[in-house]
């Protein structure tokens, strides 16, 4: 096992390090940000049967530096009913909550920004912060659409904290530890999602939500209130909300890959050293990335009120469930595979119950024959 | 009266005064098809007054015909419902016809039908894509949509010479004889056709969230659907079997064999899948016209120069891709009609938005309204 090359503080200075490890991460995730939207354009794309960009650079690969390029030399165009501080200073709050995740999350062994022993709890609360902005953009803008988008933000990213925090809770339960780096270390051997199924499903779904994913993309309904709470936003401003969705984008994906799918530990993370633990936390969070578009390119969008009694009527109720069979199994302490089928029972059961909803909908075989024909004669 | 449960439409209650919103959508909005423009009122998320407004595109198409040659005024008609031209120019061609006497070979009756089905298809396509984005899948069914359209669009190229107002149609006939690999050509694009419904069934008619957004929004019985003048699909999906192509047949229609799908209970869900289902009827209808289709003329012979119609005046109801196209001519001796009227189909469907949609989500209204697939060419005029 090598040691990774940075572990000790650069220069034995703590404070240095801390800056020079948060400026390396920041340029790191303005460039993946730049290439996530690049790769969501070239996804979605071969979904939809289209090339995506090809133009800028080889097969496109500059896309995303012309496009910051013009952004960054748009007007800066502030409505004339807008309220100014609130206006000016929402992107910021938008972006920033979501570079603050990026201090606790492990992207190799013992080297984040600052390994945290509270660090879920960390990005829990931090991850709170982001609807500040988001409500300050919509009530600020001066726009009636942006208005409906903030509210809409606010009353969706706060239910869906509920699942995501207790589904979350119940795995820490089991792990033992708020400490993600310790979480990670916990799966060398098998990953969490094999013996918490469950609690990945509500984690995933109520994930979606707080990124303003399809199928709960609906604070930024691009053919209802076209774009939502950003909609006034233009240049620098606008590519700072864009900066922060993506860059939630992939903190959720790390953060959701080191929790449930072994993050840099599983498999032979601890034994092939600091390079192949990169590469497993790539890979990993780049397969979460991916079901994120699959889903956006396939999915229509719900309404509010079917997403919030999907929130409160199903995602709560099962997730405070699974809290309730994870306590009772640690407090009996019965062993680990039981409690990974209970699991696994609670996930195909959650599961089938959605596909047997769709499954009761009219069918699409035989569609003209599903359908009643009128009698009317041939003259 | 709206056809919502009463309790639904509610004012909310409390010791916090609430102030209703206007939200003024369109007439530039992504979810209006054109330069409608609609003004809500909302209570929070629930849509309690609506009022739409109508006329940015209005090119005064009758009074225009009626200042115009009855040859000249073809390109105008093609522009009315922009997205189903062929089907246009049949409705207005087939009334000066009936007005004059004129009589069509059969050739070009069937290559008419051939044209206005592909161009029925062609709107349906462009409404399954529409509607698939309106209820907010990413732009996939419409991209989906789009592939089927543009092999419609070249084959009409390949014929007309045009895309999409091809002026293809001639008082009398058509334009020019189909080039030679059309019936080949035209049963390739009929099977990328179906398998491009197939596609948008999976992608949408099967898709769990898609289904709950749209069935049960806002059924509509046959009597509202008949006293608020509803025809096409939006009344077929009612439940009642009301198509002019079988009820008033014209041109060679009645030849064909062919099905009228209609709905159950005349909601969102059931408007869509009339429309698809429609579709493959269409596609029906071409292969049956390919196998039929006679050799011969495809322009009356003995034409006059000029044509000139002696007092009379006529309605000339077609099947539209959105219900009832008639087109009212009124001659008055001279080459010019006297009197011209467009009865657009999209416009009377619009008529019933407000009853529609006052009592639902903003969301919901946005699916309404495309819903009524609606064409402002045609109903601005």
């Amino acid at each position: 096992m090598s040691e990774f090359p940075f572990a000790d503080p650069f220069f034995g200075l703590s404070w240095l390090d801390a800056i020079i490890r948060i400026v390396i991460v920041v340029l790191v995730m303005t460039l993946v940000v730049v290439y996530l939207t690049y790769g969501e354009r070239k996804v979605v794309a071969r979904f939809q049967m289209r090339l995506g960009p090809t133009r800028t650079g080889p097969i496109g690969l500059l896309q995303g530096f012309a496009d910051a390029i013009k952004l960054l030399i748009k007007e800066d165009v502030r409505p004339r009913n807008a309220d100014r501080w609130v206006f000016e200073f929402a992107p910021y709050l938008t972006f920033i909550p979501v570079f603050l995740v990026l201090v606790a999350l492990p992207f190799a062994q013992d080297w984040g920004v600052r390994n945290l022993a509270l660090g879920m709890f960390f990005v829990f609360a931090v991850l709170g912060l982001n609807i500040v902005g988001v409500l300050m953009a919509g009530l600020g803008s001066g726009n009636k659409y942006a208005l409906l988008g903030g509210v809409r933000a606010a009353a969706q990213m706060i239910s869906y904290e509920i699942p995501l925090v207790v589904a979350l809770l119940a795995v820490a339960m089991v792990a033992g530890t708020l400490d993600l780096n310790a979480i990670v270390g916990m799966q060398d051997s098998r990953p969490f999602i094999l013996i918490q199924p469950l609690a990945f499903v509500i984690f995933f779904t109520a994930m979606l939500s707080e990124l303003h994913r399809a199928p709960f993309d609906i604070p930024v309904a691009e053919s209802e209130i076209v774009g939502g709470y950003f909609v006034e936003y233009s240049g620098i401003r606008w590519s700072m909300f864009q900066l922060a969705e993506y860059a939630s984008l992939w903190a959720f994906s790390i953060f959701g890959s080191a929790i449930f799918l072994g993050g840099w530990a599983f498999p032979f993370g601890e034994d092939w050293g600091w390079g192949w633990q990169l590469v497993l936390t790539l890979i990993k969070s780049l397969i979460m990335i991916m079901l994120i578009f699959w889903v956006r390119a396939t999915l229509p969008r719900l309404r509010m009120d079917q997403l919030m009694s999907f929130c409160w009527k199903a995602l709560i109720e099962v997730s405070f469930a699974l809290l309730l069979v994870n306590g009772l199994f640690l407090y009996y302490d019965w062993p680990e595979p039981i409690l990974a089928a209970v699991n696994w029972v609670g996930a195909i059961l959650f599961l089938g119950g959605i596909y047997l909803r769709a499954a009761r909908k009219p069918s699409t075989k035989n569609l003209v024959g599903s359908y009643k024909h009128a009698e009317v004669p041939n003259p | 009266m709206s056809v919502w449960p009463e309790e639904r439409v509610t004012t909310a209650e409390g010791d916090l005064d609430t102030v209703d919103m206007t939200v003024n959508v369109g007439p530039q909005h992504p979810a209006t098809h054109g330069v409608f423009r609609m003004v809500l009122t909302v209570d929070g998320e629930l849509v309690v007054g609506c009022e739409p407004y109508i006329g940015y595109l209005h090119r005064g198409l009758e009074k225009l015909s009626e200042n115009a040659d009855y040859r000249q005024a073809m390109g105008w008609w093609d522009r009315t419902d922009y997205l189903a031209g062929m089907c246009c120019e049949g409705a207005y061609t087939m009334a000066v016809e009936r007005l004059a006497g004129i009589e069509v070979p059969e050739r070009a009756d069937y290559i008419r039908v051939i044209m206005m089905e592909l161009s029925r298809i062609n709107s349906h396509f462009m409404f399954l894509g529409a509607f698939g984005a309106d209820v907010g899948s990413f732009g996939t069914s419409f991209v989906y949509a789009w592939r089927e359209r543009e092999r419609i669009y070249d084959l009409f190229e390949e014929v007309a010479g045009d895309r999409m107002f091809p002026t293809y149609f001639r008082i009398g006939g058509v334009t020019m004889d189909l080039p030679d690999n059309f019936e080949s050509r035209c049963r390739w694009v009929l099977g990328s056709i179906k398998q491009g419904l197939e596609d948008m069934d999976g992608l949408l008619t099967g898709n769990e969230v898609f289904v709950e957004r749209c069935r049960g929004l806002t059924p509509v019985t046959p009597e509202q659907a008949i006293a608020w003048g509803f025809t096409g699909p939006m009344l077929r999906a009612t439940g009642v079997p009301w198509d002019i192509r079988k009820a008033e047949p014209y041109s060679v229609y009645p030849k064909l064999d062919f099905e009228i799908p209609v709905g159950v209970q005349g909601d969102v869900f059931d408007r869509f899948h009339v429309r698809l289902a429609e579709c493959y009827q269409s596609v029906r209808i071409i292969e049956q016209c390919l196998e039929q289709m006679p050799e011969g003329r495809v322009l009356a012979p003995k034409l006059p120069k000029t044509l000139r119609i002696n007092d009379g005046e006529l309605y000339m109801p077609t099947e539209g891709t959105k219900g009832e196209y008639g087109v009212y001519l009124m001659a008055q001796g001279g080459t010019n009609p006297y009197r011209a009227k467009l009865r657009s189909p999209s416009f009377c469907n619009l008529s019933a938005l407000t009853e529609l949609v006052v009592g639902s989500y903003v969301a919901d209204a946005i699916i309404i309204l495309g819903s009524l697939d609606i064409v402002l060419g045609e109903v601005d005029k």
